[in-house]
């Protein structure tokens, strides 16, 4: 399994999230799911300006197995959207927690960020699917 | 408990992701499954398919037996080693299994069946075999290794055993050739030329590695299923069980009306072609963004019908489907993909033969 970077918070769902400057939180899904998914051939982006609230399903990502709806980890308004995934799905299988990243969202709320995983939570998440 | 077939540890070794794929263990990749699709495409990919079902006909009375077992005609089958592909029906012209049935020797085919059907497969033929004295052997000790691509041939011929290896090569397509235990056929179910090699489990293994010496990339069942769908080849389950007739699943070409055969199923057949056939198999093309998927509905100009096999076609980079939808000519058709209808193109199956889309897939024929 690789290393999952110590600055993201995940929902158990799977989505990892960013926070940046300006209260802006980029949003991707962990190596862990791209690894379940498998190739992943379509990526159904939300539009910059969509108001999104944590939890609701804003993005779809589709591989050769399976369709998966992609939650947001945090409230706000979507500023920015990953066009290169339009192109190039397979980005994410690459580089789930870099070039992969899915949207981006200025937050309404900055408490969102308090109520997610940290690392070594979403760890033990993963230890006890395995052992599933 | 799954089962497993005597590649289990291989494959796990190999650090495969395994599923459970009708009660068995199996990998379903090894890595990317479009880069294992894309090496049978372009070169050679082997799969363990040893769960699927050998099984063993004998008797004085086995070919007449098979014409009245087989929707298709053993008739066809004139010279030792031939294939044939076939439906197995029930009186109601339902879909038991398909598979494919090897003349072998006056007295003896064999037929490999699918695994998920195994049990009401043996029952069926077993129970259907006793009026004609043929014995029925079942063969769990045999593995079968699927080489596949347009260099799977020469690669795999370099592992056989020399007496088996020219003979292999000359096989033409849809026939077999054998030595002791060993057992070369040049068929397969990803629309690329190649071999299913039949063996003795306990000498699986060590072949299987040969095989990868050679140069033949591990592949999982989830590129097998990208590629036999592109090819245009059914998934019993999926595309027809024994609720469709051949005629409704795309398999006409697989029946044989032949003068005075009374095969089973076959009254059901012909009654339902003369009534009409109600619905029919179609293939479909998405050239917007997005994957076609088993259950999606499917909406026509005579009602509606649904995605039987559906999935993202790595060579054209698209959605592609089977659909099952009511008889006639469908008109516009479009695909619901959550709560929103797509338009698809409908399309004559296979989408891709030997590496190539066919034609009038990527781009409407011009009419």
């Amino acid at each position: 399994m690789s290393e999952i970077p110590g600055d993201l918070k995940f929902l158990k769902s799977h989505e990892w999230a960013r926070l940046e400057d300006g209260g802006v939180v980029r949003v991707g899904i962990s190596d862990h799911a791209q690894g379940q998914l498998g190739d992943l051939v379509y990526v159904e982006l939300p539009a910059v300006g969509d108001v999104v609230q944590s939890g609701n399903a804003c993005a779809v990502v589709e591989s050769v197995k399976a369709a998966s709806d992609i939650y947001s980890p945090v409230s706000g308004t979507v500023v920015e959207v990953n066009e290169i995934l339009a192109d190039k799905p397979e980005t994410i299988n690459e580089d789930a927690y870099g070039e992969g990243w899915i949207f981006a969202v200025k937050m309404a709320n900055p408490k969102d960020m308090e109520a997610l995983l940290d690392p070594d939570a979403y760890a033990e998440l993963l230890e006890e699917e395995d052992a599933h | 408990m799954p089962e497993t077939t005597v590649l289990n540890s291989v494959h796990r070794a190999l650090g495969a992701r395994m599923v459970d794929f009708g009660g068995w263990d199996m990998p379903i990749s090894y890595g990317s499954q479009i880069e294992e699709h894309h090496a049978v495409r372009g070169d050679a990919g082997m799969f363990d398919v040893s769960h699927m079902t050998v099984v063993d006909l004998r008797g004085a009375g086995v070919r007449t037996f098979l014409r009245h077992l087989l929707a298709n005609s053993v008739d066809k089958l004139g010279v030792p080693g031939k294939a044939l592909y076939s439906c197995m029906l029930d009186a109601r012209g339902g879909v038991i299994d398909d598979l494919i049935v090897y003349f072998l020797e006056d007295n003896y085919f064999r037929l490999v069946v699918n695994a998920a059907t195994r049990d009401k497969d043996l029952e069926w033929i077993r129970e259907n075999a006793s009026p004609f004295h043929v014995a029925v052997e079942h063969h769990p000790e045999l593995a079968m290794i699927a080489v596949q691509g347009p260099n799977a041939r020469s690669k795999a011929a370099s592992v056989l055993p020399a007496a088996l290896r020219e003979r292999s090569l000359a096989l033409k397509p849809f026939s077999a050739a054998r030595e002791g235990t060993l057992f070369v056929a040049r068929t397969g179910y990803t629309g690329e030329d190649g071999f299913e090699i039949t063996l003795p489990g306990s000498e699986a293994a060590a072949f299987w590695r040969q095989l990868q010496d050679a140069g033949i990339r591990p592949c999982g069942l989830g590129a097998r299923d990208t590629l036999r769908l592109e090819a245009g080849m059914n998934l019993y389950g999926q595309d027809m069980d024994d609720r469709t007739t051949p005629f409704e699943a795309g398999l006409a070409w697989t029946v044989s009306l032949d003068e005075g055969r009374d095969f089973i199923g076959r009254s059901a057949l012909e009654a339902q072609r003369r009534h009409g056939v109600p619905r029919q198999m179609i293939g479909l093309v998405l050239d917007e963004k997005g994957v076609l998927r088993h259950g999606q509905v499917v909406h026509t100009a005579l009602g509606v019908g649904e995605v039987l096999s559906g999935t993202f076609s790595p060579t054209l980079g698209k959605g592609i489907a089977f659909a099952r939808v009511p008889a006639g000519d469908p008109g516009a058709v479009s695909v619901e993909i959550r709560g929103k209808a797509v338009p698809v193109r409908v399309v004559k199956p296979p989408f891709v033969r030997n590496g190539r889309p066919c034609a009038g897939i990527l781009t409407p024929m011009q009419g």
